[in-house]
């Protein structure tokens, strides 16, 4: 062989490929993902049965049920209970996410995201942020019930539109512990089991229903320390009087926590099992 | 040409992966050249897609170790995933969303913008004969359009090198012409193709060289011609009538065709490759004088079953069979 001085062409030289991917294309990716997930809902609205129908069956049943009991009427129960079940809704919402990333990723198209070099986190949270629309209809939902049976939050619109927004973001945090578990569960139903296992305490535990000062002292001192609670706490300051205080910020640390903790576990996990 | 001055597309070196205590891949190394097919040729369940699983990132291999144009597929993941295209056996597509949508999200992804994302779907549509169906939901799509739609994805990026993981398995004849149309389409543009299949055939027609895997571990190796003719052109399946003779018949068989003979005794078959069909009379009238009964005569072209037979001593077996055993 005499042609080793013949450059080679086209197959000479290797490929430029990428080496890293940055912080920019990981939210690129990301948001891509959640367009991904939108039209996912678009194509599927069957999905939304539970968003719709929840804060409407629950807002009317909880209202007429303990409104009397608790605080003498309905009218001056709703400042109390809209905030709470608010926040029970959009958050046991958040346990679909878990459940639709367990049977998204059975799913061949992952994958394709996962052989595309693309950030590992996208495909996750493009499936969480896209999710958020449903908190968002919840929300909203919410809110109309109660307005139509007579809640007028003295927060003003602002106000209502700060706790909805409060309550989305820390159920987007949350709902990262739920991706967890779809991830490390091989079952849908096994994650919908244990997820409500876990929140039906936490939420019924915490100042979203009654007064706290009614409960025993040891169920006190679980409830004033429930992360719910505090959300719960902050959604009624910002829809009733329209402010910010100790809650709120402990929402938003809770939530900031859950996310720095779960995302990169959900993440590391979630390619453990590629 | 001196190619070892040039990086392989794929240099995999005693890949192993275990499942469960089983090794589905025990040990395949491979060297595919920049710009050739790379046929990987075995039966169901002989770790064909586990290896292209993690050529592909897909998997982390238990042993061993593989670079693809250089870059190691455990150390770099990122480098490899901008460099291959993978295709897989089960469509790796979105079932909920629309054709258009699906190749305008992979485009996306891949760093086009909005309005080059939708000219390369359109484009890539139109390549593959989907531009009619763009709009409907692939729930609705045929599995020959879902593999197109599927191969259409992997070129979004004109990856250099491409993982076609049985390409054509469970296709109708007329799609899997269309298939090997377009895959040597992509050959000549350019592309470093490994691609799996079951198919003798279809590695024949398509690879340049072609690896034969059996129970995870590389058996052959060598160009289409070389393995065939490591089994004979053809092979000679005889069934008799009385299985008592299978010994005599064995014996001619052998006399004539000077090469190993394997017999069935329970089928009272024999088969024999065979490298010049024109000895066939031959055989019959010898069997004829010597009264061995032939209830049954086949010349068939070599498939993957006798390269195994000739190759590993043994039949090619499924998944399901193996396990039972």
């Amino acid at each position: 062989m005499t042609t080793t001085l013949e450059a080679p062409t086209r197959t000479g030289t290797p490929p430029a490929a990428v080496e890293r991917i940055g912080v920019g294309q990981a939210v690129r990716n990301s948001l891509t993902m959640a367009y991904r997930g939108v039209l996912k809902i678009k194509h599927n609205p069957e999905q939304l049965f539970d968003v719709t129908l929840q804060p409407i069956l629950f807002t009317v049943m909880f209202t007429y049920i303990f409104g009397g009991a608790i605080s003498g009427d309905v009218q001056s129960y709703l400042p109390v209970i809209i905030p709470g079940i608010l926040v029970q809704t959009v958050i046991v919402t958040s346990i679909v996410t878990g459940t639709q990333l367990r049977e998204d990723m059975d799913k061949g198209v992952f994958d394709r995201f996962k052989s595309l070099p693309i950030a590992r986190i996208a495909p996750l949270a493009g499936a969480l942020t896209a999710d958020m629309v449903r908190y968002g209809i919840a929300t909203v939902l919410t809110f109309v019930m109660g307005y139509l049976m007579g809640y007028r939050p003295g927060g003003g619109f602002l106000g209502v539109v700060g706790a909805g927004l409060l309550v989305i973001g820390c159920s987007f945090a949350v709902s990262w512990i739920f991706a967890l578990m779809g991830v490390l569960m091989s079952k849908a139903s096994a994650v919908q089991g244990v997820s409500m296992l876990i929140l039906f305490p936490l939420t019924f535990m915490s100042s979203a229903f009654v007064p706290v000062d009614t409960m025993p002292g040891w169920m006190q001192a679980f409830v004033n320390v429930n992360p719910i609670s505090h959300l719960v706490n902050a959604a009624r300051d910002l829809a009733n009087y329209g402010t910010v205080g100790s809650h709120f910020v402990w929402s938003i640390v809770g939530a900031v926590a859950i996310v720095a903790i779960f995302a990169p576990l959900t993440v590391r996990m979630y390619m453990r099992k590629a | 040409m001196n190619f070892s001055a040039i990086t392989p597309a794929v240099e995999a070196d005693g890949l192993v992966k275990m499942f469960g205590g089983q090794r589905a891949v025990d040990g395949v190394s491979l060297t595919v050249p920049t710009g050739s097919v790379y046929g990987v040729l075995g039966p169901n369940g002989a770790g064909k897609t586990t290896t292209i699983r993690m050529l592909a990132t897909l998997l982390r291999p238990d042993g061993g170790s593989a670079r693809i144009f250089g870059h190691d597929v455990m150390s770099e993941p990122t480098a490899v995933r901008s460099l291959v295209g993978v295709t897989g056996q089960y469509a790796s597509v979105d079932e909920d969303l629309t054709a258009t949508e699906n190749l305008v999200i992979f485009s996306r992804l891949l760093g086009l913008s909005r309005a080059a994302a939708k000219r390369k779907a359109a484009e890539l549509l139109e390549e593959f004969a989907l531009t009619e169906a763009a709009n409907k939901p692939l729930k609705n799509f045929s599995g020959g359009m879902r593999r197109r739609l599927d191969l259409a994805a992997s070129l979004i990026a004109a990856p250099p090198l491409l993982f076609l993981d049985e390409p054509t398995t469970g296709l109708d004849p007329r799609t899997r012409a269309q298939m090997w149309v377009t895959i040597r389409r992509l050959v000549r543009e350019g592309s470093t193709v490994l691609l799996t299949t079951q198919y003798l055939d279809e590695a024949d027609q398509l690879a340049d060289r072609i690896a034969v895997i059996d129970r995870g571990r590389v058996i052959a190796d060598g160009t289409a011609d070389e393995l065939k003719a490591s089994v004979g052109t053809s092979s000679l399946q005889l069934t008799l009538v009385d299985r008592a003779r299978i010994g005599d018949a064995q014996q001619v068989l052998a006399q004539y065709l000077d090469v190993e003979v394997t017999v069935s005794p329970e089928a009272a078959r024999l088969t024999a490759p065979l490298t010049d069909p024109s000895v066939t009379p031959e055989i019959l009238i010898r069997l004829r004088d010597d009264g061995i009964g032939v209830d049954e005569l086949t010349v068939s072209k070599p498939s993957l079953d006798e390269v195994f037979l000739t190759i590993t001593g043994h039949v090619a077996e499924d998944d399901a069979e193996r396990n039972v055993a």
